[in-house]
Order: structure tokens, then C-alpha cells, then sequence
């Protein structure tokens, strides 16, 4: 069993020590805020000589991808991290290195986008590369941004997936506020992450490949997204087994979706991410008045645990899903459209409501979550649910 | 390593390297991509001094050399582009309209 020292630490810094820990090969980054500290307490631990990383400072978000694409093509372990617009300038890259099925792992600070300009925490940077092909990992606290980041090397760099993967935590509530954390001994670490063995690495001269093919004029364009797909589903297995070996190592648990007061709850909130905290705090509150709530974690949003999610909440009365980011003429948020066809399978219909709520850090109140499971309640006990979307909070 | 493309067309998904990446080196020569000319270059024997210009500017390689002398273009590959012709120093090489009928273009 691995030593753990338990500390008090950000979120990023406890990353950035999970990627001293993963020891790679070469890491690209450009600093934003939050994410900042993270590539900046890397920084240090190259200058210090506690990691041997290529570390390559450039010039913009679009080339820090780009040079990781590139180092990874060429068979290296690689990692990096950033957060907002950095993400957003990402865009083309992101796309390249799920496609080229290229496994590198990325921290994301959670941050709003422009306009108008904002540096504090939402989804919204995040949910609009949903569909980039990356497995997303959302963390609750510092110590989930610590576990998801080991455990995203090895989803990632498993041979039956080999897709990047982004570990995100809230900007600023997670990636700045100290929190309390266990950190496991860097042996363990190093036996838990492997070692990373390329497959078609450029720099193999003995058998020369290449990356980055043209497959279109009637192409097989077609089949490589089919394949990428059949990868995705793959990796759901691969999180299941991977989660439970570290589980097991660290005595922390992780599941795709993570449960609290599911058992016999009948109102629930979905949520991702810091709020989950919030939203546990007022429901184990109104549980002490009889009242049985319950909150479902949403630790995976991709691949999308579906099953998993509609098993949680099969029984439930009535539903409502926090969104910390808008899909703009949706009929909600990403986490709202991805749990309502959750539930569209299950037998019954459980009425789900959609809560957009904390856009670009707004704060998220007690008394918020306690209207929400008021809301709730009431649906349970016949009253008609809102209709369309509610801004939580919002003036 | 040695890549067995003939049947590419009937892959499945999960038949084809992952990633788009090609496992083989210098496999674009049994990739034939002639059918893209429009033009093609006709070369006077008789104005053509050998310089192999042609040879070392052509992008695809198409030029074909035989003891230090070209001899033919590569129609597999050549796709007509007209750097031979544009950089022949001697006005060796013509672009003539694919399908044409060279004598008739020569007169």
C-alpha cells in the first residue's frame, strides 16, 4: 500500500504535483488564469531538476497543443493545462489529437468565456469542447483534480482507448482555495501510471510511420470517426477497471457518477463539479428534517455514463440538473440534455428540471440548492414543474 | 513494415491503423495519382540538354532517369503541374491538354 502524506494545498498545486508524479516526457504550456500556478509549479519542478521534462514555453494556446500533438506523435508522454480562452484557442487541436488518437492528458481551470470578459468559474470553456473526442474528467475538490489527473495517464494511454484526456476543476473555488488532500508516495504513483509504451512513434526509425494523413476524396474519413467512437465506448470499461484499481491503492472511491442519499431518495440533483459540495451540504441538512433528498456527482462527462446515471435515478420522483453553462436556444444546458436522455429509456417519466446557474463565478448559495429541493418537492407532490429553464439566482 | 493496401476500399472501421497513421514508408508510389493531371508534359528529345532540371524540381519524382539521362515522365504519378516545363531552360518541355493527340500539337 502507498505511503500518503496528507496536506494543505490548492487544487493546482496538488495537479501539478500529480504530473511531477506521472513524470512526462514533455509538456507545452502558455499561462491563463486560474490555471496558471499549475503550469508555473511545473515550471519549477523543472528548473529544479525534481522532473525530466522537455518543457516548452510558446507563444499562444494554439501552439501549445499543436507542439504536444507533435511530441506525443513522436512517442513521448505528454501533459498540459489550461483554462478559458486558452481552451477556446485550442479549438482545432483539440480535434487533431483525439483524432490522431494521441493520449495526452490536460488539466482544465473550469473558467467562463468572453464576452464580456470574466476570469472566474463556469463550464462553459469546457462544455463547448464536449464533442472534441477528449475523455472529460470533472473534479469536486483538490483532491479529486489529484486523483482524476494519475488516473486520466493511464485511461488515456491504455491500449484499447489511446485518446486524450482533460481533467477539469473548478476555476479559482477549486484551483486557488486550500484545501485538504492526501498526496501518495512518488513510487507508487510511478508503479500505479506505468510506463508509457508508444505504438507508431515517429521517431522509431527502424520503422518509419506517419502521422497526420489526408483521408478524404471519398476517403475513409468516415471509418477513423466511426473508429474513434468505438474507442470512446471502449474507455468506458477501461475508467470502471482503472477507478477501482485506484480505489483500491488510495482507499478513495471513484465512480463515473457518484451517488449521496440515492438509495431512497426521492427528489435529486445532478450536478458537476465544486457545487456538488454545496448541493450534498443542504441535502444531508433537509434529510436531518425527513425530507429524502439525494445528489448525484457527475465525475465523467465523457464518455457520458448514461446507464449508470439512469440507475441512479430510477425511482426518483423529480429530478433538477445544475448546469454552469449555457447551450444557447437548447432547451438546457449540456449536463440537462445529456440526463434527460439519460432518463428517456427508464419505464417511468420523471419530470427533470433544468437549473442554469453560477455563470462566470456567480456565487452559489445555500438558499439557492434549498429552492431548488423546494422546487423539487413540490413536483413530487403534483404541483406543475417550471417550464422551460430557470436562471438560478439570476435578477 | 510492410502494408498490404490492395482491398483498403473494403475495410472496416477498425481494420485501418488507428489515428489515419500509415505504418509504411514510401508507400505514396503505390498510390496513383495521375488521374488528377489536366495537362501533361511532352519534351522535345532534341531541344532537351540534360540538365535534369526537370528531374530535381519535379514534387512527385515522375521524372525518369537512366544513366544520367531522362528518358520519360512517370504518368502514375506526374499531375501535371508544369514546374518541368516552367523550369527547363531550354524550352524543352510543353504542357499540351491531356487527351490531346501529341503529333497534333507538334506540327
Amino acid at each position: 500500500m502507498p505511503t500518503q502524506k496528507t496536506l494543505a494545498v490548492t487544487g493546482n498545486v496538488l495537479v501539478a504535483e500529480a504530473m511531477r508524479q506521472c513524470a512526462p516526457d514533455m509538456m507545452a504550456a502558455y499561462p491563463i488564469t486560474p490555471q496558471t500556478t499549475i503550469v508555473e509549479e511545473f515550471a519549477k519542478f523543472v528548473a529544479n531538476g525534481r522532473v525530466h521534462t522537455e518543457y516548452v514555453t510558446v507563444e499562444s494556446e494554439h501552439s501549445a497543443m499543436s507542439a504536444c500533438v507533435g511530441a506525443s506523435a513522436a512517442g513521448a508522454r505528454v501533459m498540459t493545462a489550461t483554462s478559458s480562452q486558452g481552451l477556446a484557442y485550442m479549438w482545432e487541436e483539440l480535434y487533431i489529437a483525439a483524432g490522431m488518437r494521441l493520449p495526452i492528458v490536460m488539466a482544465n481551470a473550469n473558467r467562463a468565456l468572453s464576452a464580456p470578459i470574466n476570469i472566474h468559474c463556469d463550464h462553459s470553456d469546457i462544455m463547448g469542447a464536449r464533442d472534441a473526442g477528449w475523455i472529460l474528467l470533472f473534479a469536486e475538490t483538490a483532491q479529486e483534480a489529484y486523483d482524476n489527473t494519475l488516473m486520466a495517464v493511464r485511461i488515456a494511454e491504455h491500449p484499447d482507448v489511446l485518446l486524450p484526456a482533460m481533467t477539469c476543476l473548478d476555476g479559482f473555488i477549486t484551483t486557488h482555495s486550500i484545501d485538504r488532500a492526501q498526496v501518495m508516495d512518488d513510487e507508487s504513483v510511478t508503479a500505479f501510471v506505468g510506463d508509457y509504451r508508444p505504438t507508431y512513434s515517429l521517431l522509431e526509425t527502424d520503422t518509419p510511420v506517419s502521422h497526420g494523413s489526408f483521408a478524404g476524396l471519398g476517403g475513409p474519413y468516415f471509418e477513423f470517426k466511426k473508429s474513434q467512437r468505438m474507442a470512446i465506448e471502449r474507455a468506458r470499461g477501461v475508467i470502471k477497471e482503472v477507478g477501482e484499481e485506484f480505489s483500491k491503492l488510495s482507499g478513495r472511491p471513484f465512480g463515473m457518477v457518484e451517488g449521496f442519499g440515492m438509495e431512497d431518495a426521492e427528489v435529486a440533483i445532478v450536478v458537476i463539479g465544486s457545487t456538488a459540495g454545496n448541493s450534498r451540504h443542504v441535502a444531508r441538512q433537509l434529510r436531518a428534517k425527513g425530507v429524502k433528498t439525494g445528489v448525484v456527482k457527475v465525475r465523467c462527462f465523457r464518455p457520458f455514463p448514461y446507464a449508470e446515471l439512469a440507475e441512479m435515478l430510477k425511482g426518483v420522483r423529480a429530478v433538477a440538473v445544475l448546469d454552469r453553462s449555457e447551450s444557447f436556444g437548447a432547451e438546457g444546458g449540456p449536463l440537462f440534455l445529456e440526463t434527460r436522455s439519460a432518463l428517456y429509456d427508464l419505464h417511468e417519466r420523471i419530470p427533470v428540471v433544468d437549473y442554469i446557474y453560477g455563470l462566470g463565478g456567480a456565487d452559489v448559495k445555500t438558499e439557492f440548492i434549498e429552492r431548488v429541493f423546494t422546487d423539487l418537492t413540490d413536483i413530487a407532490t403534483g404541483a406543475a414543474a417550471p417550464s422551460g429553464l430557470v436562471y438560478l439566482g439570476a435578477r | 513494415m510492410s502494408w498490404d493496401i490492395k482491398k483498403i476500399d473494403e475495410w472496416k472501421s477498425d481494420e485501418f491503423p488507428r489515428g489515419a497513421i500509415i505504418p509504411e514508408a514510401g508507400n505514396s508510389r503505390d498510390y496513383v495519382t495521375g488521374g488528377w493531371r489536366s495537362e501533361r508534359p511532352y519534351r522535345d528529345d532534341k531541344k532537351c540538354t540534360q540538365c535534369l532540371f526537370c528531374w530535381i524540381y519535379c514534387p512527385d519524382s515522375a521524372v525518369k532517369v537512366a544513366d544520367e539521362k531522362v528518358y520519360d515522365f512517370n504518368f502514375d504519378h506526374c499531375k501535371g503541374c508544369g514546374v518541368c516545363a516552367s523550369v527547363c531552360p531550354s524550352d524543352a518541355i510543353t504542357m499540351v491538354p491531356e487527351g490531346c493527340e501529341l503529333p497534333e500539337v507538334n506540327k
